[in-house]
């Protein structure tokens, strides 16, 4: 069912955004940003950009009518949109926006032809204007612009035409489109969390997989805790999610079907399986097995079918995070004593060590953008750290007792990790960006722990 | 890497609260209980002591040492975890029905993937070890629990080092 309405808004969201075939929204016409105007940006320095403030009104409306939607009638569904939009793009290091609730609400007619005057007047160099319809079978079209305050000109506009449920979408989709616009990176807002949720006594936590939108709305718990679920990894389609689980007393890989709430073993064993991720294509599952106490890596088609073993060395070799081309794979390995960080070829081939720093080195997740691989650092402290693929440049993001497990937003700016609590146990989800200067808690109903970020979506 | 003098404190502690418990009515079913919480419930009623052969009477007659322990990162059986798994294979070749479960543990400073796959390491390690004693290797089974089960909650070394355990569990 889920599965349904996200491959119908996936066709309705590329086709308006692209302005090919659904019909544009009157009286605006969305399409494709353009590319030609406007300022040129490299983030090459964050700290400039502190001070880049964003007014973001309520969405107008032309008729106030109802929605099926939590958040009301469409005149105050435009407010929830601009508040949307204004948490997205807080807490980045980019931008100072202000959202709706602080702000006067321009007219309808105002959403192309802004009042510059009044808006020169506060303080904010860029305006996100839009307006929202509720179309009769409950369809919801949102219109999005940026403008330039000073230039009084129009930088990026397009819209979406989604369904009810999915009105948050939109304002993500809003979010990203002035993200790329200003920053020159990669849109990731409009994206899924894959985490484990936590409750319960230390020595007996209760950990259960769950789902959530970026910025942690559309919540969603997919088991129920009785048996122990760990290091959940959304598909490149999020149609599933591999996971580990003690679902029948040990430690098992599973795909979990999105759609059907089913789910099934990746691979027939009597061993324990460990660390599955996915290749970038989707095509291929990576997982650690354990045979008479050595753990090796191997890779089996999504599919099923046999597996081919990449690793054989005595010890732990596990993990594994493909770069963004498929053809290589970061590893983790103490063959040469202690927990490092090695590359080898899709096929096995060519393993050799990159992290030579000192401290042990674990859990390396490849950017998507192949740039930069992170891993925690452990020296005492566990830290998070970034270092490019032939094992220089070593930075570290983060500082605290223990940080762990790193995996990266869609637009490889972003790394996501889970801090734990020293003596308690208790465990939360943090981001920081790769400067390392802007870190922030991302809230869950209850601890979290594993994030794993999906894709953008389509 | 020789064991902490703290080591040995600790596993002399556990000893004494093993033969404790095993006078009184209950005995636990892991050693050492939480200094905190409840202790696990025995499986065992127990009125009149544990049933010959029964995980109860496996506790109670290998009083703590059905549980060894491991230094940081370790998985080696040295000379004090060699002599508590001679005791359970002796026990384990009185009953030779009996099957058992070992299952390894971390301490939580590692990460868990690594920790997952280090337990069951340690869990081997005290398996073919009571393999090596003369136990038929298919009475045995394991399972890491990584760093997700610990039993002193502490984030202290002398805590960590009760937690880098590997305990045999026999089933009823």
């Amino acid at each position: 069912m889920i599965r349904r309405t996200l491959i119908l808004l996936g066709l309705l969201v590329s086709s308006s955004a692209y302005g090919q075939t659904a019909p544009p929204p009157q009286p605006t016409a969305p399409q494709a940003q353009p590319v030609d105007s406007g300022l040129q940006v490299t983030v090459s320095d964050e700290s400039a950009w502190q001070d880049l403030g964003i007014a973001i009104p309520s969405f107008a409306t032309e008729a106030d009518v109802p929605t099926q939607t939590s958040a009301g009638s469409t005149a105050a569904l435009g407010t929830a949109l601009g508040r949307v939009i204004t948490d997205d793009l807080k807490n980045n290091g980019l931008f100072k926006p202000t959202g709706p609730d602080a702000l006067p609400h321009p007219p309808f007619g105002q959403i192309q032809a802004p009042d510059f005057p009044a808006w020169s007047g506060r303080k904010a160099e860029m305006l996100v204007q839009g307006y929202v319809r509720a179309a009769g079978d409950g369809q919801l079209t949102v219109g999005c612009y940026l403008y330039d305050i000073a230039l009084k000109q129009q930088l990026a506009k397009a819209g979406w035409t989604v369904q009810p449920a999915d009105w948050r979408r939109a304002a993500h989709k809003c979010a990203d489109m002035v993200y790329s616009r200003l920053s020159g990176e990669s849109p990731f807002f409009d994206s899924r969390i894959a985490y484990i949720a936590e409750t319960g006594p230390k020595d007996h936590r209760m950990k259960r997989l769950a789902v959530m939108d970026s910025d942690g709305a559309n919540h969603r718990y997919l088991t129920t805790g009785q048996a122990l679920a760990l290091t959940p990894r959304f598909s490149p389609d999020y149609k599933s999610i591999l996971y580990l689980s003690y679902l029948n007393g040990s430690p098992r890989i599973y795909v979990y079907d999105l759609a059907a709430n089913t789910q099934k073993l990746i691979a027939e064993t009597r061993n324990p399986t460990f660390a599955p991720r996915w290749s970038p294509d989707g095509k291929w599952i990576l997982y650690s097995m354990a045979t008479a106490g050595n753990t090796n890596i191997y890779r089996i088609s999504g599919e099923g079918g046999k597996t081919q073993q990449l690793t054989d060395t005595p010890g732990i070799n596990i993990g594994g995070s493909y770069s963004p081309d498929g053809s290589k794979i970061v590893f983790e390995s103490d063959r040469s004593g202690s927990q490092q960080i090695y590359v080898m070829n899709a096929d096995g081939s060519n393993q050799h060590r990159i992290s030579f720093f000192g401290g042990r080195a674990a859990t390396p997740e490849w950017s998507p953008r192949g740039d930069q691989i992170a891993f925690t650092h452990i020296t005492g402290n566990f830290r998070i750290a970034v270092m490019d693929p032939q094992g220089g440049n070593l930075r570290t993001l983060t500082d605290s007792w223990q940080d762990e497990a790193p995996t990266w937003s869609p637009n490889g700016r972003i790394i996501q990790f889970f801090r734990t609590e020293r003596g308690s146990g208790k465990a939360s989800i943090w981001q920081v960006d790769l400067t390392g200067r802007n870190e922030r808690r991302l809230s869950t109903p209850v601890d979290g722990s594993d994030p794993a970020w999906g894709p953008l979506r389509p | 890497m020789p064991r902490s003098p703290r080591l040995r404190t600790v596993a002399f502690v556990l000893l004494s609260s093993a033969a404790l418990a095993a006078c009184g009515k209950k005995a636990p079913k892991q050693l050492p209980p939480p200094p905190g919480p409840a202790p696990v419930a025995s499986a065992a009623p127990a009125t009149q002591g544990p049933m010959p052969g029964s995980q109860a009477d496996f506790v109670a007659t290998l009083m703590g040492k059905d549980v060894i322990y491991f230094d940081t990162d370790r998985y080696n059986i040295d000379d004090e975890d060699a002599a508590a798994l001679a005791q359970q294979a002796t026990w384990l070749k009185k009953y030779p029905a009996k099957r058992a479960t070992i299952e390894g543990h971390c301490d939580e400073r590692g990460t868990r993937e690594y920790n997952l796959a280090l337990g069951e390491r340690r869990a081997n390690a005290a398996k073919n070890y009571l393999v090596g004693l003369g136990i038929d290797p298919a009475r045995l089974s394991t399972i890491s629990y990584g760093k997700e089960r610990p039993v002193a909650l502490g984030s202290d070394e002398a805590s960590w080092a009760k937690n880098r355990r590997a305990v045999t569990v026999t089933i009823d």
